[in-house]
This record gives structure tokens, sequence and C-alpha cells, in this order.
């Protein structure tokens, strides 16, 4: 990151756009068109499963409890003899639809923050520093019985109970999610702000919006992707505590994380019903990671590929 | 250098203060009841406990409790619990070594697991060892806690009976007994906690890392044969040492926070039982004790934080 | 029918012309059961045998540690204080009352020399007064001696509003007096047929008064001995961590022979029940953990480990769904389900008699509850002599179907009954709580198939019972059609738990919500019963009288019972509790002991 040459300008004397180049490298990255591919097809599953995979979703079966994987239930049934792949597929347009709206309220708001806080040289910073302090020292639990006690009335009412409950849901989970973003890329900026090619930047005359973007944000990236793709874990199993606080969707609606918590008492008895959502939630995270490495590599001019 | 850190601390008071506003605030606001046990019993009449709310100012306006609240802390009284019915500062104390201990050890390995791992995986990336380190570490931040501590449980306790899984703060042995038990009991907590940090702040250390190493290709290839690589890998290794601060100084005020859903799984009388326990009684008066103290070493840290930076990169202006 | 015939035979048993096991064998013969003979007994009057739970060790000790574990530590020690069962077991280690319940809901003399009856001239023929004796030589753990002074001590302490005591409903309208140094009398305001309240059991742990003398009122707070108990029990109060550990010794001087039989005993709290069951079944790392509610499957699985397994016992919880008589969707003068409304759907009582034909309480019995509950049609369930025969509930989607047909309620386009514009759409909100989510998941299923749709909600428990004006989501606003929860008995008696549906409760914006007839149901009849019952010495009729008040509940569907549930423990197998479903489960701690 810390670089005292720049590759942008020779890459742009070849007659390459800066984004058709980004691409020609992230096509280079094999891991990384395979988790692309990889997640699609999971969304592709969560979105057209329910066309092919007929099966109810809450049909209770007393008859077919705890089974394991079988024709009949390939992902096996629940204690209510309710079957595990239709309850994920359903649960799952929630939960990645959740995990990755989170992750990008998280990061960019981080990204924002913490952009705006390392720049500043003035109040501004410090004011910017102590909203992300006090984010971090607030009780999630009360805060977050408070919201759905200030809200959630409120945002049912404009935006329809599934819609403004996961409205509702993204904003909770990105905005106790965004502090550790937003120190990481401030220290970044404290850092790179200083380093010869910014001044150089500068020295030519470059307004602070095309520093920051041309040249400081693509070499503190780094971070911030890795902080995205925990956050997109985090959010899926926070989204489970949340609906188990009565925050989130209804009880009986069957998220990964839910589904997870769920098996939780019954691991010795029904490995089956934990294994599914925990595999697929790595799925998810693995497949966001290594996209996000993809990025980090294509928009890392530095790197020769 | 000290004048900076001087004027930071002097700063840290007033914004410790609005910080202490939006706390209270917020627990005053937030819905729940201390004595809710209360309302199912049929024995209690439900004028009892509304004289309770009043006896203990709950019905009282938000900003009066506040200034009440301000008033006996700076006087060094941290408050009194509805629910124990004790000082807050003595709950507290009688929880902070379990916490100091059990989640200290937690941070400690993963960060002597991270550190070196992420950085042996960074200066061979995509090797096997990296791509075992990286399958890994998914896994531990795939997972939540309340499912490894479990999975943890049914192997070590139940499966192998290796381990206890019910952490007691009596230990009736002596002697070095003592501190095999002690450390024992401690075993699983430390490792589901620790591994599960251990997993992200791995991956964060391999990428800060991997920044550098590769700068260090370009560089050296550019200065071939000139002496200067090493000191363009001290300076640059430093630089990559920032986010690592950054991810520690995150970390370290959970050390007296507590995990709330590891201890709970433990039976870790930990402060994260505490404050859980407190927050769903609505004991305020000893939420607001353990976040306010969580809050000043959020700020402690952060500064910290920035002094290092200052120290790491001499070319970061500290203002 | 019966009513002359029993009270001639009760009668004939307070003179003496009969005696108390022919009474039993006679009541069996007619059809009732043992306990439920010895109850009409005891509350007509008659001194109760005193409790036969047999106890083998022959000498006091010997029994090393007694490990248990509540999933919720005991946060405070005294116990007027105690907000919850933690609080009160962890005290009841120290404290005692004067008389606790035993399983089949006989009192059995604690503190007390004898428990008061009409024969031993304990109880008042008007109904007004009780004379409690108390056991000569009993020491406090300092040594010091109880006498009757500590007794009436404990209600003055209780009952100034000062003191903030949670026992204040107990003691606030009796009066206490000293008889002499071992005897004390109790005085109601008018005739109560229930006198076993105040000094019993939970409620009743008596303080010591030259440890709290000077920490009565506004002080309270400051007493030393609230961290440090100092009491008459059968254990010496050791070490204390507010939610953590309560740990005792046994005391050498108890006033029981031969008991305590356990060296030390440990309280420890936290975590999760299912924890807790795998660490007294699976790994025997505890000796008893207490209120198991996980589902009964767990534990069959758990309990094939070997090293210990559930015990069970029987009291009055019951786990229903009650129905709201107003509309939660309509605002009166700012408040929502106000009295002044009547629910759209459910004035229709077709849709109420459909709606209990709806429950599935033999699946949620098989399926959730397993061995912790019985299926039941009426809201009270003990004991015995107050249990009505005249309630039956039946599970049928087809009746339900054809009652709502029959009533006009027609299947829309979207398969969805509607009647004048009104859809049969409910909202259906509990607390947070593993097996209430999936009975309520049951239940959603049939009535889907029966053209009802219902929506789910579940809020926190700590919100859904609290008494905070402010929240929305309280049980008690009951902002929904149907709500479930359970309410538990603390007492072998259904004053308390009968009188909450009397008119005079509705819950109202006026008395903050605090009225406990939270459905809003009026109905002068059941009111009637409940006024007679309340004044009414004589057993029988008084029993009778609840028990038409339970048929008219029934009957006009306020409530739809589930679940009559059980108390669940989990012990080792070598360990010997002694429980009741009418008390706390360390209330006769002192006869727990360990066969090898």
């Amino acid at each position: 990151m810390a670089g005292s040459t720049l590759a942008f300008p020779s890459a742009e004397r070849r007659g390459y756009s800066p984004w058709r180049e980004t691409w020609r490298r992230y096509r280079r990255h094999r891991l990384a068109v395979v988790s692309a591919l990889l997640l699609l097809a999971l969304i592709a599953v969560v979105v057209f499963g329910p066309l092919v995979w007929r099966v109810s979703i809450n049909e209770i079966d007393f008859t077919a409890r705890l089974e394991g994987p079988s024709l009949a239930h390939p992902f096996g049934t629940d204690d209510l003899g309710q079957d595990i792949l239709a309850r994920m597929i359903y649960g799952g347009r929630i939960s990645l639809a959740v995990g990755l709206a989170a992750m990008a309220v998280a990061v960019i708001v981080g990204t924002l923050i913490g952009a705006l806080a390392g720049m500043s040289r003035g109040a501004l910073g410090h004011a910017l520093m102590w909203l992300t302090d006090l984010f971090l020292s607030l009780p999630q639990l009360p805060l977050l019985l408070l919201l759905i006690y200030l809200f959630r009335d409120g945002l049912k009412a404009v935006f329809g109970p599934e819609g403004g409950i996961f409205i509702l849901i993204v904003l909770v989970i990105g905005g106790l999610r965004w502090m550790p973003v937003a120190r990481l890329v401030r220290a970044q900026f404290l850092s790179l702000r200083e380093k010869e090619f910014v001044e150089a930047a500068r020295a030519l005359g470059a307004s602070p919006m095309r520093q920051v973007v041309r040249h400081i944000l693509p070499n503190a990236v780094g971070p911030v992707i890795i902080a995205g793709t925990i956050d997109v874990a985090a959010a899926i199993i926070a989204e489970s505590t949340l609906s188990f606080l009565g925050l989130g969707f209804p009880p009986d609606t069957p998220t990964w994380g839910r589904l997870l918590f769920d098996a939780k008492d019954y691991l010795d008895i029904a490995a089956h019903w934990a294994m599914f959502p925990g595999g697929a939630i790595f799925i998810a995270v693995v497949a966001i990671n290594f996209i996000g490495d993809g990025l980090r590599d294509a928009l890392d001019a530095r790197r020769v590929i | 250098m000290r004048q900076y850190i001087l004027r930071r601390l002097l700063i840290a008071v007033p914004s410790l203060l609005g910080i202490s506003l939006v706390l209270f605030t917020v627990l005053a606001l937030a819905p729940g009841d201390p004595f809710a046990e209360l309302v199912t019993n049929p024995n209690v009449p439900p004028e009892v406990a509304q004289a309770l709310r009043t006896k203990f100012g709950l019905d009282d306006p938000v900003h009066v409790r506040y200034l009440r609240w301000l008033a006996a802390m700076t006087q060094g009284d941290w408050g009194f619990s509805f629910v124990s019915r004790m000082n807050v500062d003595t709950l507290i104390l009688q929880r902070l070594p379990t916490t100091l201990y059990v989640i200290g050890s937690a941070q400690v390995l993963a960060l002597l697991i991270a550190i070196p791992v992420g950085v042996f995986a960074a200066t061979r990336p995509y090797s096997i060892f990296d791509q075992i380190a990286n399958t890994l570490a998914f896994i531990g931040f795939s997972l939540p806690t309340f499912f490894t501590g479990l999975l943890f449980i049914l192997v070590f306790s139940i499966k192998l009976d290796w381990l206890p899984f019910v952490y007691t703060t009596d230990i009736k042995a002596t002697g070095i007994h003592w501190v095999i038990e002690q450390v024992r009991q401690a075993i699983m907590p430390v490792m589901v906690l620790g591994l599960f940090q251990a997993a992200s702040m791995t991956r964060f250390v391999r990428s800060a890392m991997l920044d550098v190493i590769r700068l260090d290709y370009v560089t050296t290839a550019r200065a071939k044969g000139l002496g200067q690589t090493r000191v363009i890998v001290k300076h640059a290794m430093r630089n990559a040492m920032i986010p690592v601060v950054t991810l520690v100084a995150l970390q370290m005020p959970a050390v007296f926070g507590g995990a709330i859903v590891t201890e709970q799984i433990f039976r870790i009388p930990g402060i994260g039982s505490l404050l859980i326990s407190s927050i769903l009684s609505n004991d305020t008066p000893v939420v607001m004790a353990v976040t306010f103290v969580f809050a000043c070493l959020v700020v402690l840290f952060n500064l910290i934080a920035d002094v290092l930076y200052g120290w790491l990169d001499p070319r970061i202006s500290l203002r | 029918m019966l009513d002359n015939e029993l009270r001639t035979m009760i009668d004939e048993v307070k003179d003496g012309r009969m005696d108390r096991r022919a009474f039993v064998q006679h009541l069996i013969a007619l059809g009732l059961t043992a306990p439920m003979a010895t109850q009409i007994l005891a509350v007509g009057g008659v001194a109760m045998a005193q409790s036969k739970a047999p106890y083998k060790p022959t000498k006091r000790g010997g029994g090393g540690p007694l490990k248990l574990l509540w999933w919720q530590g005991a946060t405070l020690l005294n116990p007027h204080f105690a907000t919850g069962t933690k609080d009160q077991d962890g005290s009841r280690l120290f404290y005692e009352p004067l008389a606790s319940w035993d399983a089949a809901g006989n009192l059995c003399p604690i503190l007390a020399a004898e428990i008061p009856s009409t024969q031993n001239g304990g109880l008042a023929a008007d109904g007004k007064s009780v004379t409690w004796k108390l056991k000569p030589g009993v020491k406090w753990h300092d040594g010091k001696p109880f006498t009757a002074d500590d007794v009436v001590f404990n209600w003055e302490y209780a009952r100034d509003p000062a003191t903030a005591a949670l026992t204040i409903g107990v003691y606030q309208d009796i009066t206490v007096e000293k008889v002499d140094d071992l005897t004390v009398r109790v005085l109601f305001k008018g005739p109560t047929p229930f006198w076993a309240d105040a000094f019993v059991a939970v409620v009743g742990c008596i303080l010591p008064k030259h440890l709290f003398a000077d920490y009565k009122g506004a002080k309270s707070r400051e007493a030393p001995n609230n961290l440090k108990p100092v009491g008459t029990g059968p254990y010496k109060f050791v070490e204390f961590k507010p939610g953590d550990l309560v740990r005792g010794e046994i005391n050498p001087d108890y006033h029981m022979p031969n008991r305590p039989y356990f060296d030390t005993i440990e309280i420890k709290g936290g975590g999760d029940a299912v924890s807790a069951a795998r660490a007294v079944i699976q790994t025997g790392e505890f000796d008893y953990a207490w209120n198991m509610q996980v589902e009964d499957e767990v534990l069959l699985r758990l309990e094939k480990g070997g090293k210990g397994k559930t015990v069970y016992t029987t009291g009055g919880d019951i786990e229903f769904i009650a129905l709201n008589f107003t509309d939660p969707n309509t605002e009166i003068d700012g408040e929502r389900s106000s009295i002044k409304t009547k629910h759209p759907l459910f004035s229709d009582p077709a849709v109420r008699k459909a709606l209990a034909l709806l429950v599935d309480r033999d699946a949620v019995q098989k399926h959730i509850y397993g061995r912790a509950g019985r299926t039941t049609a009426s809201f009270l369930n003990g004991p015995e002599q107050f249990v009505s025969k005249n309630t039956k509930w039946e599970f049928s989607i087809e009746k339900a179907t054809q009652l709502l047909e029959e009533a006009g309620w027609k299947a829309g386009a979207d398969g969805i009954r509607e009647k004048d514009g009104r859809k049969l759409k409910l909202l259906y909100q509990t607390s947070i709580n593993g097996p209430r989510q999936k009975t309520q998941a049951i239940i959603k299923q049939a009535c889907q198939k029966a053209g009802i749709d219902v929506e789910l909600k579940s809020v926190v428990a700590s919100v859904f019972f609290s008494s905070d004006v402010a929240n929305p989501d309280t049980y008690s606003k009951f902002y929904a059609d149907i709500e479930m929860f359970q309410i538990p008995m603390t007492q072998p008696d259904p004053a308390q738990h009968m009188r909450r549906f009397h008119s005079r409760f509705v819950a109202t914006k006026e008395n903050k919500w605090q009225g406990r007839n939270f459905p809003r149901w009026v109905n002068k009849e059941f009111d009637a019963a409940i006024d007679a019952a309340e004044a009414e010495v004589d057993p029988v009729k008084r029993a009778a009288f609840y028990i038409r008040a339970n048929d008219i509940m029934w009957e006009d569907t306020v409530v739809i019972p589930v679940m009559h549930r059980l108390k669940v423990g989990a012990a080792v197998n070598s360990l010997r509790p002694v429980l009741s479903g009418w008390t706390n489960d360390t209330d006769n701690i002192q006869d727990w002991y360990r066969e090898a």
C-alpha cells in the first residue's frame, strides 16, 4: 500500500480504461471467478429454488421428525418434521440479502466516516472519532430493544411488514458494525496521506476528492475487504439473534442463523439440522471473501498479473 | 508528544460526558422492567411493582435521573443495583478477576495465533499453508460461538470426559492442584473465544502483510544491488502493523466487557454475564456502570492506538 | 348432591366419630383420589397427617456436598426482597417459614410445633384468625433463640411500604400479635377460608429480629445481613456471589433430628437449561438442576446416558391462550384494546369456539412438552377438589370449519374466511421461549387449514411481562388478538388464581394496565361465583363455586387452556430430592438425602 510509485499512468498510456483493466485482472484470479459464480449460483438457488423444490416450508409432519437426509427430504427434517431444504431455500433469501446489504451499509458508512476522519485535520476528525467511540460503547441489546420499540410500527406502516423489517434489520446490523471499518480506514488514511505519491498528487493540484478516490482509497482497501467479508458472516448470525429478540422477522421465518440456533440443542441427536445451514453460511462467506480478494488484487495496480 | 497526549486526555472528559448522556438516555428509554418477574406471580399485587418503580425513581423524568447519576458518580458512588440490592462497584469487582483471566487469555491466544500465522501465510500467498489457514479462518468466523462452544462441550466434556464445562469460582483444591483445575476449566472457553477472534485477526494480519510484502518485491527489484532493502523492510513492516494495532485497540476493551455468549455457555461469572442478566432484568445502574467503564476504555485505547500510529510511522502528524 | 353427605362426614371426622382413613376410603369409593380427600379434610379444618416422606438417614451430616445447578443464579438472599424463584430458592437454604407444602399440597410444620386446626384450637370457627404454636428450642445460626417476637417483627418489616418488601401483599392486610413467647396469632379482616399464606412456604421465611430490627423501613437496603443470611435453616451461610454462587455448610444445631444429610451445599447459577440438564444427567457434575424447560425429546435422549433422570411434580401451572375481548386495533382516548370496544371477530362466539377446536393439545403434549405437560380443558387444574369434571376439549379442523361456515364466515379468494368485510386474520403473540414458538407453529398450521390467517409475534420475556406503562408489547396491554403464556399457581388454593378474571380487575389505561383481567372479559355470573367463593368458609361449597367459575370461563371461551404444566427437575440417580408442585424446589431442602 505504501507505494512510492504509481502504475496508473502507465496503464493509461497503454490505452486501457482503468475499469477494463480491473476487470481483466479480476478474470485472471481464478478463485475469484469461481467464487463469483458460486455466489451467483447460491442466489439463483434461493430465488428460483421454490419453483423447483415445491415442498412447503412449514408443513408439520410428526411422523418424520428429525430424519436424516433422504430422497423425500434431501437435507432431512427438523423436530417438527419440517423440510430443512425448503426452509433453507426460503430463509436463504433473507440471510443472503441481510448479510450482503448489512455488509454494504457497514462498509460504506465505515469507509466514509473513516476517510473523512482520516483526511480532516480539525474538529471534524475529532467529532467523527467521538461518534465512533460512542457507537463502540453502546450496549447493543438495550439499544436494539429501544429501536424496535421506537421504529417498528412506523417502518411497518411505511414499507409494509416485510420491507419495513428488512430495512430496519439491515440498518441496525450495518449501523452497529461500521465502527471497526471506520477505525481501520482512518488509520490507513493517517499514514497514506503523508506518503510521497499523495504529496506528489497534491503538489500537482489534485483536489482532496481526487487524492482520496484515485490515490489513497485504492491503497486502503485491503482491510476494508476483510472487514466486509467478516461482516457478512456476522450479519447472517446477528439476524438470528435479532429475530430471537423479537426484532427480526417473525419467529417462524427459517433464516440460516435461526436454523443454526434452533439446531444447537439437537447437535448430538440430529447433526444434519445444524450442518446444512452452517455449511451454507460458510460457502457464502468463502465466496464473498475470494471475490473480495480478487477485487483487491485487481485494484492493486502494483501487482503484475 | 506529551502535549498531544495531555490535550487528548482533556478532550476525553467532555466527550465521555457526552457518551454517558447518550448511554443513559438509551438505557432509560429502552423498554423493560426490573420487576418483570413479579408480574405473573399472583401473590404479588400489581401495586407492589408500581411502588417499587417509584421507590427506585424509575418513573422520574430521564434528565432528573441522569443528573442524579452524574452527581453520585462524581462522588465515587457507582449506584445501587435494583435487583441485587447491593452496591454496583462490589458486584463488578467480584466479577473482574474471572473476566480478566478468561477473556484476557483468549485475547492473548488470539494474538499468538493470528500474528505468526498471518505473517507466515502472507509470505507464501496461495501456498498450501496459506490455503489451510484461510479455510480454517473462514470456518472460524462462519460459526458463531454459541455453536462452537456447544461442539466443544459435546466432544471434550461429554464424549471424552476430559474437561469440566461448568466454571467454578470456588475450587476446593489448593496449591498446584488449584492451578491445574483453574487452567483445566478455562481451556474450553479460552479456545472458543480465542479461536473465533484469531480467525478474523489472521485475515487482517495476512492482508496487511501482503500489502507490504508485495511492495517489497517491487522495491527490491527496482533497487537491485542497493543495501537499502533492510531499511525498507523495517519501515514497511512497521506500516503493516498499523491495521493490527487498530484491531488490538478495538479488542482490548472487551477484556473488561467480557464475552456474553461464551460466558453464558460455560457459566463463567464474568462481567459479560453480569451485563446480560442486568440488561434482561433492566437493572439500569449496573448496566450503566459497566457500559460507562467500557466507554472509558474505548476512548483510552483509541488514544493509545493514535499514539502508537505516530511511533510506527513518524510521518503521521499528531494534532 | 354430594355436598350434604360430605359435610356430615367431615363433621364426623372432626368429632372423632370417623377416622381419617375411613373418610379417605369413602371418598375413594365415590371416585375421588386420596390426595383430594385429604385436601377436603384439610380445608375443612381437620388436622392434616404430617408429611410421610420416608427419611432414611439415621444421623446428621456425612452426606458430602450437595451441588445444585440453577440456570439463573440467585441475585439476593433476603427472602422479603426476592424477585423470583431463583432468589427465594437461594435464601430458603438459610431461612425457614413456619410451615411448607408437601407434594400432595399438605402443610408440614417447619418452625411451627404443629399445623393449626380447628381441633387443636389453631383455627377460629369464624375463619377470622389463626394461632400458630412455635417449636421450642429453635436457635438462629448465631445461637440466639427463635421466638414469637421474630415472627411479629417479620410482619412489621414486610408490611412497611418503606421497606419495599415484595411480600408486602401477603402481610399488609393482616394483623399479627404475640400471645406468648412461643405463640402468635394472625388476625384477618374478614372470614378467610385460605389462611395458610402468611409465614408459610416461600413468602413466609422469617428473618431474625435481632439482626434486622435496626434496618426496617427506608434503611432496609443497608442491612449488612442482606448479603450474609443468619437464619434457622439446615445450612449456615458461607459465601454469596450474586448471579453466580450461593454456598452453605451444615448447621450442627438444626432443629430437626438427623437432618440435614449433606455437609455442604451450593447453588451455582447461570447458563441455559439444556446444558444444565447435561451437567446432571450426562456428566453428573451436579446433583440436581431446576426448571428444565427443555423439549422432552432432548431430555429423553440425555437420559439414555444413565447418570441421572428427570423428576416431575404436579401443581396447578397452566399454559393457555387468552382471547382479547376488546379491539386491539381501534384507539379510544389514546387507548387500544379499550374496554369500551368489542373485538370485531371474537364478538362472534362461533369464532372463539372454532379457535378452541383448532388447538391440537395432543400434538403439543406429545411433541413439545412430553412428560412435562398434561392436556386439559380447564384453567383451574388443582388442587384436585377444585378441578372441574365438566369440561372436555376436542381437536377437529372439520368441526371448526363447519362452525365457521354455519356462522357465515365464508372463504374468500385468498382462502381466508371473511364476513361483512371482516377477514379472519389474527395476531398471535407470546414471549420468546422455544416450546412456545413451536406451539405457535402447530396452532398456526391448524388455523390455516380452517381458513384463519395467523400472524405470529414473539416478545422478549423481560418486555412481555413488564409493568412498564410506556411499552406496547406487554401481555397486560394485549395489543394483539390472542396471546399465550403461563400463569403459575404458587399455593394450593385457587383464590388468587381465579380472582384475576373478575370484571373489577379489567386492565385499562386508567389503572395503568395493572388490572389482571387482561382478556378484558366481563361476565356477571363469573363475578358472582368468585365473590361468593371468597366469602365462603364451607370448603365444599367454596370448591363448587370455583368449579362453576372455571366452567363459565370454558363455556365463554375466555382462555383456551393448552397444557397443565408440571415442574421438571433433573437429578442424579442417587439423589432423593423432596419436591412439591405447590412450592419451590428448595422448600423442603432439609429432607433431601442420597441413597447409594
